[in-house]
C-alpha cells in the first residue's frame, strides 16, 4: 500500500544517495589509485596476522550484534566488537584510548546492557518496532555511509606519528589540563548533571502527609 | 609464659610419605620462582635481541625468524603465567582450608601428604574426571562459555601484574588501568553464567555479584589515584620504582591519605574478588552456590581456580601500590645497573638479585593473602543493604577526601621534602607500636584460653 507521497519520498531519497555516493567515489578514485597513504606491499608478518584478526572480531561481533535473534548473543556480538576496537587502537598505538575503551564501554555500558537483558523476560522473541524501515532503505544508508567511511580514510591529511611504544597517557594528560582545560570541565560539568538527573529520576516520591 | 607443643610430622607417619610431602613443599615454591625468573628473558626485548645476534648468528632488524622467535617467546611467557596462577592457586586452596579448619577448631584435609599438603592435587584430579553436566533448559553455548571469560579476566591482570626488577610480561605505560580494565571481563563471565545457567539462584548470585562489583569499581580507582598522583605514572614498574626498599620509603607511610587509600583499596578488593564478609554473591545459606550452583567437573574447578588465584592478585596490587613492591632495602637503581654488568647478558649477580627482589615481593604479598584469608574466617557476612551503605557513604567520600588531600600534600612535599620524612618515620613508628600492642594482646589472649599450653600438633 504505497501512497504517493511515501513515493516521492523513496524517490528522493534514493536519487539523493546515488548523487552523494557518485560525488564522494570521484573525489576518492584519485586516492585510490594512488593506493593511499602507505603502500599495502610488502611480507606478511606475525602482526598482519594479528591485525586482521582484530579486525575480523569486529567486523564479526557487529554483524552477530545485527543479525542475532537472541539479544543476549547480540550483546556478546558487542563485546567483540568493542573488543576488536580496542585492538586497532592498540595496533595505532594509542595505549590510553585502548584502555579506556575496555574500561568504559565494555567494564561499563556492555555490563550495563547486560545487566539490563537479565531483568528482562522473553529474550527470544524480537517484535521488530520499526516496520517502515527495511532491507532496503538500511541499504541505501549504507552505501552513504561506506563512501563516507572511505572518503575519510583516503582524502584526510592523517597526523601520522612514528609507530612504536610511544606513550601517550603524558600528552592527553597536559592537553587536557593545559589546551583543553574549558572544554574538559564544561564535559566533567555535564556528567555532573547527568548524574542527579539520574538521582532525581530513580528516587521516590516522599509525599508530605 | 605460654608453651607450644609442636609434633611434626605426627609419630608413626611413613618416612617415604614425609619425604615426598616435603619434597614437594620445597620443590614447588621454588619451581613457582624459576618460572618467574624464566620470564625476564622471554618478555625482554633487548635481552631476546642479543639472543638473536650472539647466539643465532643473526641482525634482528632484518632477519625473517626475529618475529617467530618473539612470537614464541611471548607463547612461553603466557604459559608461565597461567601455571603459576593456576598452581598458586592450587596451593591457596589447601592454605585456606587448613586455616578455615584451625579457626573453627576442626582438622581439615590431612589425608593425602603428610598435613594434607597435596590435598589440591587430588581435588584438581578428581574435578577433572567428573561429569561435566550442562542443565538442560541452559542455554548450553553461554554455559559453556561463561567460565572462560572468568578465566580470561584472572589472566589478563597477570600480564601487567610485576614479581620483580624484571619480572613483569609487559611494564605497560597505562598498567594499573589496564588492570582496573580488564576485571570487567570478570563481571561479564559472571553476568553470563548466572543467566545461561536458568536457575534462580544463579541468576540472583550473578546480579549480587555485578551490583557488588560494579560499586566498588569506584572506590577502588579513587584509592589507586592516591599512589598514582605520588608517582606521576600508571605504569605498574613505575609506580615501584617510585617507592624504596625501606618500610619509610613505600607510600603507605609517606602519607596520611595514602594509608587510608590502602584500607579503601583492600576493602574494595574484598568485594571485587566475593570474599568474606562480601560473599553474598555465593551466600550458601540463600543462594546454594551463587552465580555458580549449576556448574560441575571442570568448568566448575574454574571458578575456583580464579577465585584463589585472585588472593595473590589481591595481595599483588596492594602491594606493588602502597607497599614497596620488589624494592629491596639499600639496593637503588644504580646497584642494579652497576651488578648487571655492561654486556649483552646480565651478570650473575643480577640474577641473583632477581630472586632477592621476588622473594621480597612474594612475601608482602603472602602476607596480605593470610590478611585476607583471616578475615574471611573471622567476619560473618554482611548485608546487602550495609554493603551498598559502606561502598556509596563511607568509601567513596573517603576517597575523594584522600585524592584532594593527596594533592595538597604533593605540593607540600615538593616544598618542603622534610615534611614527608617526618611524617613517613612518625606513621612507620605507630604502626610497629600498634603491632607490638597487638602480638602481646594476643599472646595474652592464647594463655588465657589455652592455660598457659598451645596445641599445634594436628598439623
Amino acid at each position: 500500500m504505497r501512497t504517493p507521497k511515501k513515493l516521492l519520498a523513496w524517490t528522493v531519497g534514493s536519487a539523493a544517495v546515488i548523487g552523494v555516493v557518485g560525488i564522494l567515489s570521484a573525489r576518492l578514485s584519485p586516492a585510490m589509485a594512488a593506493g593511499g597513504a602507505r603502500p599495502l606491499a610488502g611480507p606478511f608478518t606475525i602482526a598482519d596476522a594479528i591485525f586482521w584478526g582484530v579486525a575480523a572480531l569486529t567486523v564479526g561481533g557487529a554483524a552477530a550484534v545485527a543479525l542475532s535473534r537472541n539479544i543476549v548473543y547480540s550483546a556478546l556480538g558487542l563485546l567483540a566488537a568493542l573488543l576488536g576496537v580496542a585492538g586497532l587502537y592498540v595496533f595505532l598505538s594509542a595505549d590510553f584510548v585502548a584502555v579506556a575503551q575496555v574500561m568504559i564501554y565494555i567494564g561499563g555500558v556492555l555490563i550495563l546492557v547486560l545487566f539490563a537483558i537479565m531483568l528482562t523476560n522473553r529474550i527470544g522473541e524480537v517484535n521488530i518496532s520499526n516496520a517502515s524501515m527495511g532491507w532496503a532503505s538500511g541499504g541505501l544508508l549504507s552505501a552513504v555511509m561506506l563512501a563516507l567511511v572511505l572518503v575519510v580514510a583516503f582524502e584526510v591529511p592523517w597526523n601520522v606519528r612514528p609507530s612504536g611504544g610511544n606513550p601517550t597517557t603524558a600528552p592527553i594528560g597536559h592537553a587536557l589540563l593545559q589546551q583543553w582545560l574549558l572544554p574538559f570541565e564544561l564535559a566533567s560539568l555535564i556528567l555532573l548533571c547527568t548524574l542527579i538527573g539520574a538521582i532525581i529520576i530513580a528516587r521516590k516520591e516522599i509525599r508530605a502527609e | 609464659m605460654a608453651q607450644f607443643s609442636f609434633a611434626f610430622p605426627k609419630p608413626g607417619t611413613k618416612k617415604l610419605l614425609v619425604g615426598a610431602t616435603l619434597g614437594a613443599a620445597l620443590a614447588i615454591p621454588a619451581l613457582l620462582a624459576g618460572l618467574l625468573v624464566f620470564l625476564v628473558p622471554m618478555v625482554n626485548k633487548p635481552l631476546l635481541d642479543a639472543f638473536i645476534r650472539e647466539k643465532l648468528g643473526h641482525v634482528p632488524a632484518t632477519w625473517v625468524g626475529t618475529q617467530w622467535v618473539y612470537a614464541a617467546a611471548l607463547f612461553l611467557a603466557g604459559i608461565a603465567m597461567f601455571t603459576f596462577a593456576a598452581i598458586t592457586g592450587g596451593i591457596f586452596s589447601w592454605y585456606e582450608r587448613r586455616v578455615a579448619a584451625r579457626i573453627q577448631s576442626r582438622i581439615g584435609p590431612n589425608r593425602v601428604g603428610v598435613a594434607g599438603f597435596l590435598q589440591w592435587i587430588a581435588d584438581a584430579v578428581k574435578l577433572l574426571f567428573k561429569e561435566d553436566l550442562v542443565p538442560g533448559e541452559a542455554d548450553a553455548m553461554l554455559f559453556r562459555a561463561a567460565p572462560y571469560f572468568v578465566v580470561a579476566g584472572m589472566t589478563l591482570v597477570l600480564v601487567a601484574l610485576p614479581a620483580g626488577q624484571a619480572i613483569v610480561v609487559a611494564d605497560l605505560d597505562v598498567g594499573i588501568f589496564y588492570i582496573l580494565a580488564v576485571t570487567s571481563f570478570i563481571v561479564v563471565g559472571i553476568l553470563l553464567s548466572g543467566w545461561s545457567s536458568n536457575s534462580k539462584w544463579s541468576l540472583f548470585g550473578a546480579i549480587r555479584a555485578t551490583a557488588q562489583v560494579v560499586s566498588y569499581e569506584v572506590p577502588a580507582g579513587l584509592a589507586i589515584l592516591v599512589p598514582v598522583l605520588m608517582a606521576g605514572t600508571l605504569s605498574t614498574q613505575g609506580l615501584i620504582r617510585a617507592q624504596g626498599g625501606w618500610p619509610w620509603e613505600w607510600f603507605f607511610f609517606r602519607n596520611p591519605a595514602a594509608a587510608v587509600a590502602f584500607f579503601i583499596l583492600f576493602i574494595s578488593q574484598l568485594a571485587e574478588g566475593n570474599r568474606t564478609p562480601f560473599d553474598l554473591a555465593e551466600a550458601e545459606s540463600e543462594l546454594v552456590a551463587g552465580y555458580f550452583s549449576e556448574y560441575s567437573g571442570f568448568r566448575f574447578a574454574l571458578y575456583f581456580l580464579v577465585e584463589w588465584a585472585n588472593l595473590w592478585i589481591i595481595g599483588a596490587v596492594a602491594t606493588t601500590l602502597f607497599l614497596g613492591g620488589w624494592q629491596i632495602p639499600g639496593v637503588s637503581a644504580q646497584t642494579w645497573a652497576s651488578v648487571r654488568g655492561a654486556g649483552s647478558f646480565p651478570a650473575f649477580g643480577w640474577w641473583a638479585l632477581q630472586f632477592v627482589s621476588l622473594g621480597i615481593f612474594a612475601v608482602k604479598t603472602l602476607f596480605l593473602v593470610n590478611v585476607v584469608i583471616w578475615i574471611r574466617w573471622t567476619l560473618p557476612r554482611i548485608r546487602i543493604d550495609q554493603m551498598m551503605n559502606l561502598c556509596w557513604k563511607y568509601l567513596v567520600p573517603a576517597g575523594f577526601a584522600a585524592m584532594l588531600f593527596t594533592l595538597v600534600w604533593q605540593m607540600v612535599a615538593t616544598w618542603a621534602p622534610i615534611v614527608e620524612k617526618i611524617t613517613a618515620l612518625v606513621v612507620f613508628a605507630a604502626t610497629v607500636w600498634v603491632t607490638w600492642r597487638f602480638l602481646q594482646q594476643t599472646r595474652k589472649n592464647v594463655s588465657l584460653i589455652a592455660h598457659e599450653r598451645v596445641d599445634l600438633s594436628n598439623w
